[in-house]
């Protein structure tokens, strides 16, 4: 790249494979301003590039609402399919299965997720599809004007001043129970923490959900909304600090395993989880579960990779499939011969 | 008592007439009892002695408990559509016997379970009485397995009293059984031990038999799910996604079968395909819609509630122009209907599934041969459409045993329509997804995972340009409509045409589609023969209609419409495709949830002609 580039002008930033940060961009965004998905879309971006992903050979899946727009947001290379209501999760397995050297992003809502899109969410969730999934969660249906979600917190108050009243889905708990095997949950303002979580979900080798508290800032952001970004200010309690090392970055830093968690991911990246909570294990999905719950009885809203297994089988491990993209095969990889029919037709007769 | 003993003597003597290779079996059972082996058995005995048959199985929606019927029909000349009247009852079922004795015409016969004491019931019919558990008890000393080995004492009662060939009766048993030997002996000496009561016991007092022939040599017994499913493999499916539903669940389940054979590679043990069992019909299209989005020839296979649940991705699927194919084997609706009797119900539905302007590629297969040829046809169409094309079978076709000639190899190549790679790309130096290039409404895709700067576009559900690009202005809105139904006009053009057949001097057509075929030949060669009516006849094999259609209505007097539903669905279809000529079309329709019958589409079309 450098070699091409005039000699007057400084010499552009590039990545690893020699692409600058702009080629991760995408369209302008149509949220609105301040909202915590545009943040989000800003750390994907630079996740992306800092990881060098190569980004013509990503998908970019996402369901319906103001969430599912924001793949159109970023990675521009990237094919894209904004898809239906809650419906995403089988769009995204039929996508991945037939093309497995891709890596496949897909963006949510806490209404796609929870309400509408719950049944596909836990059979994704059981399946470990190698995918990227992104709950941008602002405890409402943002795009129809702020009606409350089914992550809404009990006690949170509507814009109109309704109280919900009803318990909410934490998709965090839902997802260990289930079997996932990258559950994290961050806030669209914690630049650094997410940054890593993106890093290391980059890194997962199967399904890394990811539940993002973004506050809506239209509707949802208002004194007695704990999806609020004072709210989140207030009560977000993080379980480590992340220093995620990519495999290709090869730096060896010496670290205290008493206080830090080391894992290493299935390309050779190291997650580094710096712990507040000494005793915490991020590969515990028993304790996991617990230190959710007991942090949700004090209000606090927990932060960090909350479990992580690196070593699971995904669906195309299970289904035993080709490592070459199942689109690409060729005729006489997909057509049996003519002794196959014959063979077929001797047991009919 | 007089007019008794007349009809009695007109019974006997009509009953007495040799009638040689023309029949039709019901065996009336208990669901669970094991009595499918029995009745295979049956079926390809017969098969095997030379004489064109079908198997139709009518059974309730239930693993075991509640009554099942098998119906076998031979006919030498070849009619294997499902027979009006029952000639020959094996009732097994204590249930069902009185009612089904009650339903028989006269001069029928019935080998029944003795203690069913059916006799009396009737002086018109010939009875066999059979004493099942005396005769099981001493060939199957192990109580536990007489209740699905005393099924196999009828076969050889009906072998005796109609003369199958018990070589071909033990040939179908080892075809059935050949790899368990004790199974194998165990049924054997049961069919022998029935066959042997009926030669001492059962004086012959029908005219029923059958005689070896040579019309069913070098041809096969499959039933239309399996021939579909080989149609896939032998297309190169990739990925098929499905949730079970009656009466399209075998069809996956074939598909699996056979793609774990033959489509494994013997070193590495890795499959050049993907089976998932969705969580539902709306995750099993989801899954198919996102593999034909990334390239794969991707597929599902439902029934009517799925296709009701598959509504919304079908729309997205059309409006965003993804390939995938839907196999639909119809049963009998509205809501959960009868789920294991046939119907061809979702017509009207699945051309026009989904909100907004929608409108779909349907084929329909009538056999077993065109559910293997034109499932090969569905992918091809569905790529080179970029569109959801679907394959409208039904349950009696999907779910019965058809015979066949061997299915030929396929012998063009696959057809994956206009997909740019990265050299197109480059050559190219422009993409844009929805712009007709080419005037026939049919765009290039790129698939995702092309390496070139150029080759990505975003799909969405919601208004877009020619640039794939998200528009809510009007005139993108309606020039992308239009276009796609220039596509579906293209596609008209290039869809399985109608097949012709008309008698000289044809004024009176018939129009039939899928398994309604097998009885409208029949009933034409009815009408030909008791009426001395000639008749033409188009059968249809796609939606949208071709040309050949309107001709066709345009040169008859009358048309007749015949198919298996309430409303007259295709005849709707029909008549807005005929539109000058709309008055022209009857309809008949047929709608019991068993497969229609030649009969009642002759006296149909004879009372419609006489009102006329």
């Amino acid at each position: 790249m450098s070699a091409t580039t005039v000699a007057s002008m400084p010499p552009k930033k590039v990545n690893r494979i020699g692409l600058d940060v702009s080629v991760y961009r995408g369209g302008k965004s149509t949220l609105c301003a301040g909202c915590g998905h545009n943040a989000i879309t800003e750390r994907i971006i630079e996740a992306f590039y800092e990881m060098g992903v190569n980004p013509t050979q990503v998908i970019k899946m996402s369901g319906i609402g103001c969430s599912s727009k924001a793949p159109a947001y970023f990675l521009k290379p990237s094919h894209g399919f904004n898809a239906v209501h809650g419906r995403m999760p089988s769009v995204a397995t039929g996508a991945v299965l037939a093309n497995l050297q891709l890596l496949a992003i897909g963006v949510s809502g806490d209404g796609d997720t929870a309400s509408i899109g719950i049944g596909q969410f836990v059979h994704l969730m059981r399946r470990n599809l190698p995918l990227i999934y992104i709950i941008e969660d602002n405890g409402c249906y943002g795009l129809t004007k702020g009606q409350f979600s089914a992550t809404a917190d009990l006690g949170s108050k509507q814009k109109t001043g309704a109280i919900n009243e009803l318990p909410p889905i934490d998709t965090c708990t839902l997802a260990i129970q289930l079997g996932a095997t990258f559950v994290a949950r961050s806030f669209s303002g914690d630049k650094k923490q997410l940054g890593g979580i993106l890093k290391a979900a980059i890194a997962h080798r199967g399904t890394s959900m990811l539940d993002v508290i973004s506050p809506c800032v239209t509707f949802n952001d208002h004194e007695g909304s704990t999806k609020s970004y004072n709210y989140m200010k207030q009560h977000d309690e993080p379980l480590h600090e992340i220093d995620f090392v990519p495999f290709f970055e090869n730096i060896e830093v010496d670290y205290d395993p008493g206080e830090t968690q080391d894992v290493q991911m299935h390309d050779g990246s190291h997650l580094r989880l710096r712990k507040l909570d000494h005793s915490y294990d991020a590969t515990d999905p028993q304790k996991a579960l617990q230190v959710i719950e007991e942090s949700r009885q004090e209000n606090e809203v927990l932060t960090g990779i909350l479990y992580i297994n690196p070593a699971s089988k995904t669906l195309p491990d299970i289904l035993r499939m080709v490592d070459e993209p199942l689109a690409l095969l060729s005729q006489d990889r997909v057509r049996p011969g003519p002794a196959v029919l014959e063979e077929i037709m001797e047991e009919l007769r | 008592m007089a007019t008794v003993e007349t009809i009695e003597d007109q019974s006997a003597s009509g009953a007495r007439k040799r009638t040689v290779n023309d029949m039709s079996i019901q065996v009336a059972t208990v669901n669970g009892s094991g009595s499918q082996t029995a009745n295979t058995i049956l079926l390809r005995a017969i098969f095997q002695m030379g004489i064109p048959v079908s198997g139709k199985n009518i059974f309730p929606s239930n693993i075991a408990g509640l009554p099942t019927w098998y119906t076998v029909r031979a006919n030498h000349s070849g009619y294997i559509a499902r027979k009006k009247e029952i000639d020959y009852l094996v009732a097994m079922n204590p249930e069902t016997a009185k009612e089904d004795v009650l339903n028989l015409t006269a001069g029928a016969s019935v080998v029944y379970d003795e203690p069913l004491r059916l006799r009396d019931l009737r002086q018109d019919l010939v009875f066999y009485p059979v004493p099942f558990d005396k005769i099981v008890a001493p060939v199957c000393p192990d109580a536990r397995l007489r209740r699905l080995v005393r099924n196999m004492i009828y076969v050889g009662a009906l072998a005796r009293l109609l003369n199958i060939d018990m070589e071909e009766a033990h040939r179908a048993l080892n075809k059935q059984l050949g790899s368990k030997p004790k199974a194998l002996t165990l049924n054997w000496n049961a069919i022998q031990a029935g066959f042997a009561y009926a030669e001492k016991n059962l004086p012959k007092d029908d005219g029923y038999s059958v005689e070896r022939m040579n019309k069913t040599a070098g041809k096969i017994l499959i039933d239309g799910n399996a021939a579909a499913a080989m149609g896939c493999m032998f297309a190169g499916v990739t990925v098929l996604s499905w949730y079970p539903i009656t009466p399209s669940s075998s069809l996956a389940e074939a598909l699996i079968d056979y793609l774990s054979r033959f489509r494994v590679d013997p070193e590495t043990g890795k499959a050049t395909y993907a089976v998932v069992q969705a969580e539902d019909e709306l995750a099993a299209l989801g899954m198919a819609v996102g593999a034909g989005w990334a390239g794969a020839r991707s597929m599902t296979t439902t029934s009517g509630p799925g296709i009701s649940l598959m509504s919304e991705f079908t729309g997205l699927a059309y409006y965003t122009e993804i390939p995938v194919v839907i196999f639909d084997i119809q049963r009998t609706g509205p809501s959960t209907g009868l789920p294991t009797r046939t119907m061809q119900g979702d017509i009207l539905s699945t051309a026009y599934l989904s909100h907004g302007d929608t409108a779909h590629l349907l084929l329909f297969p009538n056999s077993v041969d065109e559910c293997f040829e034109l499932s090969q046809e569905a992918f091809n169409l569905a790529e080179e459409f970029q569109t959801p094309v679907f394959v409208m079978s039904d349950l009696d076709i999907g779910m019965n045993n058809w015979m066949a000639d061997p299915f030929p190899y396929p012998d063009k190549p696959i057809r994956r329509g206009k997909v740019l790679n990265a050299a197109d790309l480059e050559r190219l130096q422009i993409f844009e997804r929805y712009r007709d290039v080419d005037g026939d409404g049919v765009c290039y895709r790129t698939l995702p995972g092309t390496d070139h700067p150029l080759a990505a576009y975003f799909t969405r559900g919601s208004g877009h340009n020619e640039k794939a690009g998200y528009s809510e202005r009007g005139e993108d809105y309606q020039n992308n409509m239009d276009r796609l139904k220039r596509k579906f006009e293209t596609a008209r053009k290039s869809l399985p045409a109608p097949v012709i057949e008309e008698d000289p001097g044809a004024e009176i057509g018939i129009i039939a589609f899928g398994s309604t075929h097998w009885a409208v030949i029949e009933s034409r060669d009815q009408l030909r023969s008791e009426q001395n009516i000639p008749t033409a006849y188009l059968r249809l094999r796609a939606f949208p209609f071709n040309d050949d259609l309107a001709a066709f209505v345009k040169r008859m007097k009358r048309v007749y419409l015949v198919e298996q539903n309430r409303d007259g669905q295709m005849c709707d279809l029909v008549r807005g495709a005929v539109w000058r000529d709309c008055n022209k079309v009857r309809s008949i329709r047929y709608y019991t949830g068993f497969p229609i019958d030649a009969r009642t589409i002759t006296d149909e079309i004879l009372s419609q002609e006489l009102t006329h």
